[in-house]
């Protein structure tokens, strides 16, 4: 791929007018002509594209860490996967909790006074989680739960809607996994307890909170479509996994142990078609006191028996119209990050490979200037079309419609080929609704563009190719290696992904942050600081800036 | 540049048939071109500031608070930038090439030097030597910013992490293996340079070289991947010359690490120089 030779099209040949007469549609015709005549650009883009696709491929194909479970046979692959069940939106959900319950059919209402939420977790402080079941230390989670729920069944992933209690969020109303409905604000306790109420009408929830029994507030009034006749009404509690990140130079470690969560009942009244009196413990997905399996690991069957019972204490007691729950793992949709206990993959891990077919894509975007400036061309250019602004934008709009398609190849055949590798990992695959998946396709494209756009505007106020290469390259790729290399600490590098063009690569986030679940944020495993548009906006800021500043150095400098 | 370049051509041309004195003429005619333009004197001055900044900011964005243990490689952190450090580099190494075909010089160079070995080892020469003294200013102000950052964010002697300074050994490996590191990569890029002539091409190639297995490291779940890469790539394999603790851990130790690195220069070179000398310029 030696010096390109150009071949620029005479004004009177091919399309009438000519780019110096026909305005910025025959600029645009001229440009691209520019581009599809020189062989080793249109070899460096599918190059690029066929680079993106074998890196991320490998990458999908060798993501499986391997695993060991109750010290067997080391194992790999799909023998590592432990149930993973479903929530009615069709994501991976956590649903393990311990429940109380009973049949309620057709409408009625569930009311409680929670006098109490307590919990133990384990200690981290020296480390790594001590072996059995010692080691649990007083202490309550924030998003601990307790409160009351109704539930389709007791099959995990089932819809349900419940009141609850929270460690450290207040009073909350969730629903079917991902709804959350902040409620009243504070602690609950003895001298603060709360009264939650939850009643059905047909298909139609609706949630109450009141601090004293007689004031009460509706928090939301929500629709689970499809609910039987007879549904479990019931109180709950639970407790998400205990996690402490550190993340040091080189090296990030997420200690993580089990939690438990107790809550205190009273005051519990049923109306409607409830069986009256009779209340069943059940612990679903294993949510019984925290105990020998971590929760939401080998958990079992869709429904397990009664709670192991860690330290022989029992999930639930009742002492006249007292309950005291006792329950650990989670009622929450599972994201990507160490948070969840579970290894996970997500599609947009078969896309690292854009990393490199982005500096094939960068040469390409910066030489499409750089070689203007280098045999002269670019007096031809800007004699036959003065507006400079014009010829950087047509420039600009051609090879950001190269990359884009470049990038929308690539990222297809990558997602199309490497995810279904990535469900033989061994790792909880995180599918995401088909729109999803289309933004984090069409995304990737459009940040490749972007960047390419970045590249070109480099090319224009450098005008040396390879200086404007690597600073293309190494503002995309600098803040991403420090980050997940831990260089820098998990607070510096988080601002890096904010501010740098970086966070572009947000747009390829498939699995949402939600605010009912704590997340560690890591690039790797899918969660980025910004949400996926505001990374792309912070990119096209960037992309912004790179055009105005290579206008501004256009029309000052002579060519 | 063109107007060093003339004066220079009227000194060698005549005693190029001189053979015994050639190498060291070629490295003066080299000196001339590369000192009568700014571009190389700024790409050096960059390699030691943007080394040294990188390290500043990475060694001041990590503390080591009184109540945690901190697993940290006090001198890898110092030593950080040579990460950036060595992209300039291969700026450097791709333009001294690359400079010459664009403008069409490289055949006045070998029309006045027709011994294209030894043009070739002139460059190389001058080019190591450069970027030895631009890396060890910027290591050595990396290990300097270490020495005098350090302490004052909890990492002290008292608390068991050796100073960072060339009193301790592993340091100075560590700092003047990060010397050799940045050579090794302006030797690999040159190479890179030398077959692919383009500075666009050669510079995304060599800046691929550096950054890509990292990346794809950092996602590779698979330990027998992990090990591959760990060993055999060469930014990874080389920088472990920057490792002071967990050596036990490390997939190769450093000085093989490094070694890697100089197999793949040493590729890039001989690939170069076949290429150099049987090819049209």
């Amino acid at each position: 791929m030696t010096t390109p030779a150009i071949s620029v099209p005479r004004p009177d040949a091919g399309f009438g007018d000519g780019p110096g007469h026909g305005g910025f549609g025959g600029l645009l015709r001229a440009e691209w002509t520019k581009f599809r005549s020189v062989r080793g650009w249109v070899i460096g883009m599918i190059v690029a594209a066929l680079l993106t696709i074998f890196l991320g491929v490998f990458v999908a194909a060798n993501a499986s860490v391997g695993c060991q479970i109750n010290g067997g046979p080391p194992k790999s692959g799909k023998a590592c996967l432990p149930y993973v069940p479903h929530g009615p939106g069709g994501e991976v959900v956590t649903d393990s909790f311990y429940f109380v319950h009973q049949p309620l059919t057709g409408n009625g209402s569930i009311t409680v006074r929670v006098a109490g939420l307590t919990g133990k977790r384990a200690d981290l402080s020296g480390g790594p989680v001590p072996a059995g079941n010692g080691g649990l230390v007083p202490g309550l989670v924030a998003w601990a739960k307790a409160g009351i729920m109704i539930k389709q069944s007791t099959h995990q992933g089932s819809a349900y809607a419940a009141m609850m209690v929270t460690g450290g969020h207040g009073v909350r109303m969730q629903y079917n996994f991902t709804g959350d409905i902040a409620g009243m604000p504070g602690a609950v306790s003895a001298a603060h307890p709360r009264w939650l109420r939850l009643t059905r009408a047909g298909d139609t929830i609706t949630g109450y909170d009141s601090a004293d029994g007689t004031h009460w507030a509706q928090v939301g009034k929500i629709g689970l479509s499809g609910l039987p006749a007879t549904v479990q009404v019931g109180m709950f509690a639970t407790s998400p996994n205990y996690v402490v990140s550190q993340n040091s130079f080189g090296g990030s470690s997420n200690n993580i142990g089990p939690s438990q969560a107790t809550g205190v009942f009273d005051h519990v009244r049923l109306t409607g078609g409830a069986s009256g009196d009779t209340w069943t413990g059940t612990a679903v997905g294993g949510g019984g006191p925290a105990g020998a399996p971590p929760p939401g690991i080998g958990g079992g069957g869709p429904s397990g028996g009664p709670g192991p019972g860690g330290q022989g204490q029992a999930p639930y007691t009742r002492a006249g119209g007292t309950f005291t729950v006792t329950g650990s793992g989670d009622i929450a949709p599972v994201t990507p990050g160490p948070g969840g206990g579970l290894p996970t993959v997500t599609i947009e891990q078969t896309l690292v490979g854009a990393f490199v077919g982005l500096i094939a894509i960068v040469v390409v975007a910066a030489m499409f200037f750089t070689s203007e400036y280098r045999r002269g061309l670019i007096r031809t250019t800007l004699a036959a079309t003065p507006r400079r602004g014009a010829v950087l934008a047509a420039k600009a709009l051609v090879i950001a419609a190269v990359a884009f398609v470049t990038g929308l190849i690539a990222a297809v055949i990558s997602i199309a080929v490497g995810v279904p590798k990535l469900e033989n990992q061994g790792q909880v695959l995180l599918t995401a609704p088909v729109l999803t998946e289309v933004r984090v396709i069409v995304g990737t494209a459009a940040m490749v563009a972007l960047v390419a756009v970045v590249a070109v505007c480099l090319g224009a106020i450098l005008r040396r190719s390879a200086i404007a290469i690597t600073a293309a390259v190494l503002l995309v790729v600098m803040p991403f290696l420090l980050t997940v290399l831990n260089v820098v600490p998990a607070s510096v590098g988080d601002w890096l992904l904010r501010l740098t063009p970086a966070a572009g690569l947000a747009i390829e986030q498939s699995i949402p942050r939600y605010s009912q679940v704590s997340t560690v944020i890591s690039p790797i495993q899918g969660s980025y600081p910004l949400t996926p548009y505001a990374g792309f906006g912070v990119l096209c800021l960037w992309a912004a800036g790179a055009v105005a500043l290579a206008l501004v150095m256009l029309r000052r400098r002579d060519a | 540049m063109k107007a060093g370049v003339q004066t220079q051509l009227d000194v060698t041309l005549a005693p190029a048939a001189l053979r015994g004195a050639s190498l060291t003429r070629a490295l003066h005619a080299e000196w001339t071109k590369l000192r009568t333009v700014s571009g190389p004197a700024w790409l050096l001055l960059g390699v030691a500031t943007l080394t040294i900044a990188v390290s500043v900011a990475a060694i001041g964005a990590n503390h080591c608070p009184l109540n945690l243990t901190c697993p940290v490689d006090t001198t890898k952190l110092s030593l950080t930038g040579v990460q950036l450090g060595q992209a300039v580099v291969a700026i450097l190494a791709v333009l001294m090439v690359s400079n010459e075909y664009s403008t069409g010089m490289i055949r006045a160079t070998l029309a006045a030097m027709p011994n294209r070995p030894v043009v070739f080892a002139a460059k190389a020469i001058l080019l190591v030597g450069l970027v030895l003294i631009a890396g060890a200013v910027g290591v050595f102000g990396s290990v300097l910013a270490g020495h005098l950052i350090l302490p004052s964010h909890g990492f002290t002697a008292a608390r068991g992490f050796h100073p960072v300074w060339l009193s301790y050994g592993p340091t100075v490996r560590a700092a003047g293996g990060s010397v050799l590191y940045l050579a090794l990569v302006a030797l690999m890029s040159f190479g890179v340079a030398v077959i692919v002539r383009d500075s666009a091409v050669a510079v995304g190639a060599a800046l691929a070289l550096l950054y890509v297995f990292p990346i794809a490291l950092a996602f590779v779940g698979n330990v027998h991947w992990q090990h591959r890469l760990e060993r055999w790539t060469p930014t990874i394999a080389g920088l472990t010359i920057q490792d002071t603790t967990g050596l036990k851990s490390l997939a190769i130790t450093p000085w093989a690490g490094l070694c890697v690195l100089a197999l793949w220069a040493g590729a890039a070179i001989v690939a170069g120089a076949v290429v150099f000398r049987f090819r049209d310029a």
